[in-house]
């Protein structure tokens, strides 16, 4: 049904992470957009980035009409977000027209029209040869001018003749208080209406977006958290919509000989997911570092994320029992990033994530330990989210590992922190520190793995000069 | 005495609308009558020159800016009311 409905009109893509895929493609090409919301939600970089973004990514030049901030400070904003308004302004990709409307120096004696604004605004398009165009905002018109009359049937006049030049346009409107703009801009605005929304839950600020209408377009319709970093906007689709991955079947090691004797294939499937959960102490960490370190031999990137130790620390520590990063950080094999969890929400945890997958490429990604998200979030949101992640992974055929810290007793296998995980992982192994006869006994057990068989049983096993060391012969 | 002042005006149109014509017919007409000699009225046709609109600030057509004396001043409208676009123009104080 998608499919159809996406051959009858194109779209073009949106410029915002995320977006794209809650819309199903983009915005409606050549046709106008609302973006409407309070005021300090993001409107005028929502649209500015779909401007820019799309002068940059998409090579369409864009038109900036602006009522309300002067060129200036448009570049002075836009220049803290990493976009060069000057540059690209230079280079005739972009095309600033600043209109200016100062009630008292304009005195309305009898009938007139905007065909002022239509000229510049044609001249601007023909100018650069613009594709998009970004009306910020329009309804300042009326308050600088008396005709309330005369200025609706122009701004349809207006909307009308944007379309039919063709050019994708972002207006924006100031949230009203019983409509979704002052001026009503929505009724002009037929195509795609957008909502952005801030608002403070629990003291944390959070933005969100919501697609009011989009005609003859399936799209996403929850509320979608959005977050403005020094990389601009971008969207965090909460569910993904399908389960359709690729899946391999290539085996590769885990990184430690003795393990992958333990599964019939050898070894575990590329892309797949692995989860090592266990109480404090039981070696989660280290199993973890064999693996990014195998995958680094195999001359494969790997992203590293630690949200309990520093990277220094990481490797100073995985170098006393042999585990060498220093030549796998390099050599730009291993990317190691460290955060404290409590010092950003989930979203922007889970937004640094989906950025660094996206520059780095990473074929392996760690994640040490998963349970330290989820313990800042709230857990319906957290539980979406990452399965957000995790499919986002598969998608790409990443290597995953996550290491999940779990307390005692049988609460192990069911303990709603990792639910949302262990269903989720394709291995899931757990790590148990036992006291016989005066002595810690480390052991490990496959508690299950997909698509493959696996030992059954406990396999004990020592922490050495060497790294992990199994005591026990493994059998297939 | 001192010199009298000039005075420079500038119609913005967008092609031979009712109202630019309007507006044009209006403003020869006021100049006559209170500023006979003193006055320049340069007309500016957007449709042949497009570019010249953000320069002045143009959105609505037809549109007159008083360029001298300052301050800049613009009326919008084709200029039907005789008395608004005077004291507008601060061509004289408002009649009694």
């Amino acid at each position: 049904m998608a499919k159809n409905k996406e051959e009858t009109f194109r779209k073009t893509p949106t410029g915002i992470s995320g977006l794209d895929e809650i819309t199903n493609g983009g915005f409606p090409k050549g046709r106008p957009i609302l973006i409407c919301g309070s005021a300090g939600c993001g409107k005028t970089l929502f649209a500015a980035q779909f401007l820019i973004k799309g002068i940059t990514d998409y090579k369409e030049p864009g038109v900036f009409m602006s009522f309300e901030e002067t060129p200036k400070d448009l570049e002075d904003n836009f220049m803290s977000l990493g976009f060069d308004l000057k540059k690209l302004q230079s280079q005739k990709k972009l095309h600033i027209d600043y209109v200016r409307i100062e009630r008292s120096e304009i005195e309305e004696t009898g009938e007139y029209d905007l065909e002022g604004l239509f000229i510049r605004l044609n001249y601007a398009i023909d100018s650069i040869g613009a594709k998009r165009v970004v009306l910020d905002t329009i309804e300042s018109l009326f308050s600088g001018m008396g005709n309330m009359t005369l200025l609706r049937s122009e701004i349809r006049r207006l909307f009308s003749w944007l379309k039919e030049k063709g050019v994708t346009t972002i207006i924006t409107g100031e949230r009203g208080e019983s409509s979704l703009t002052r001026q009503g801009m929505e009724e002009y605005v037929s195509d795609c209406v957008i909502l952005l929304d801030f608002r403070v839950i629990d003291q944390i600020a959070t933005r969100r977006l919501r697609i009011v209408k989009y005609r003859g377009s399936m799209h996403g319709t929850n509320e979608y958290p959005f977050l403005i970093d020094e990389h601009g906007i971008s969207v965090l689709p909460v569910t993904s919509l399908k389960l359709d991955y690729k899946s391999s079947t290539e085996i590769i090691s885990t990184g430690l000989p003795a393990l992958d004797n333990a599964f019939s294939t050898g070894g575990i499937y590329r892309g797949s997911s692995t989860l090592i959960t266990g109480n404090a102490g039981t070696s989660k960490t280290i199993l973890a570092a064999h693996f990014a370190l195998s995958s680094c031999n195999r001359k494969e990137r790997t992203l590293y994320f630690s949200f309990e130790e520093s990277p220094d620390q990481l490797v100073r520590n995985m170098a006393t029992i042999g585990i060498n990063f220093k030549q796998a950080i390099q050599s730009k094999l291993l990317y190691i990033h460290a955060s404290r969890p409590s010092l950003q929400g989930l979203e922007m945890h889970l937004m640094v994530l989906n950025r660094l997958l996206a520059e780095l490429k990473p074929r392996t990604v760690i994640i040490d330990p998963i349970s330290s998200l989820i313990t800042i979030g709230n857990s319906s949101e957290v539980g979406a989210m990452l399965v957000r992640l995790l499919d986002t992974l598969k998608i790409n055929q990443v290597n995953a590992l996550f290491t999940s810290l779990t307390h005692d007793g049988y609460t192990e296998y069911s303990n709603s922190n990792i639910d949302a995980v262990s269903s989720l992982a394709d291995t899931w192994i757990n790590l148990r520190n036992e006291e016989r006869n005066n002595e810690r006994v480390r052991s490990l057990l496959i508690v299950k793995s997909r698509g493959m068989g696996h030992s059954n049983n406990q396999q004990n096993f020592t922490i050495t000069g060497k790294g992990i060391n199994f005591t026990t012969t493994n059998k297939k | 005495m001192p010199k009298p002042e000039k005075w420079e005006l500038r119609l913005y149109i967008a092609g031979q609308t009712p109202n630019s014509i309007l507006a044009l017919k209006n403003i020869t007409k006021y100049c006559k009558q209170h500023l006979e000699g003193r006055y320049v009225i340069e007309v500016i046709d957007l449709l042949k020159n497009p570019q010249l609109a953000e320069g002045d600030q143009i959105f609505a057509i037809p549109t007159l800016v008083r360029k001298v004396p300052e301050p800049l001043r613009k009326i919008i409208g084709d200029l039907s009311d005789e008395e608004k676009v005077l004291v507008g123009l601060n061509i004289r104080p408002i009649a009694h």
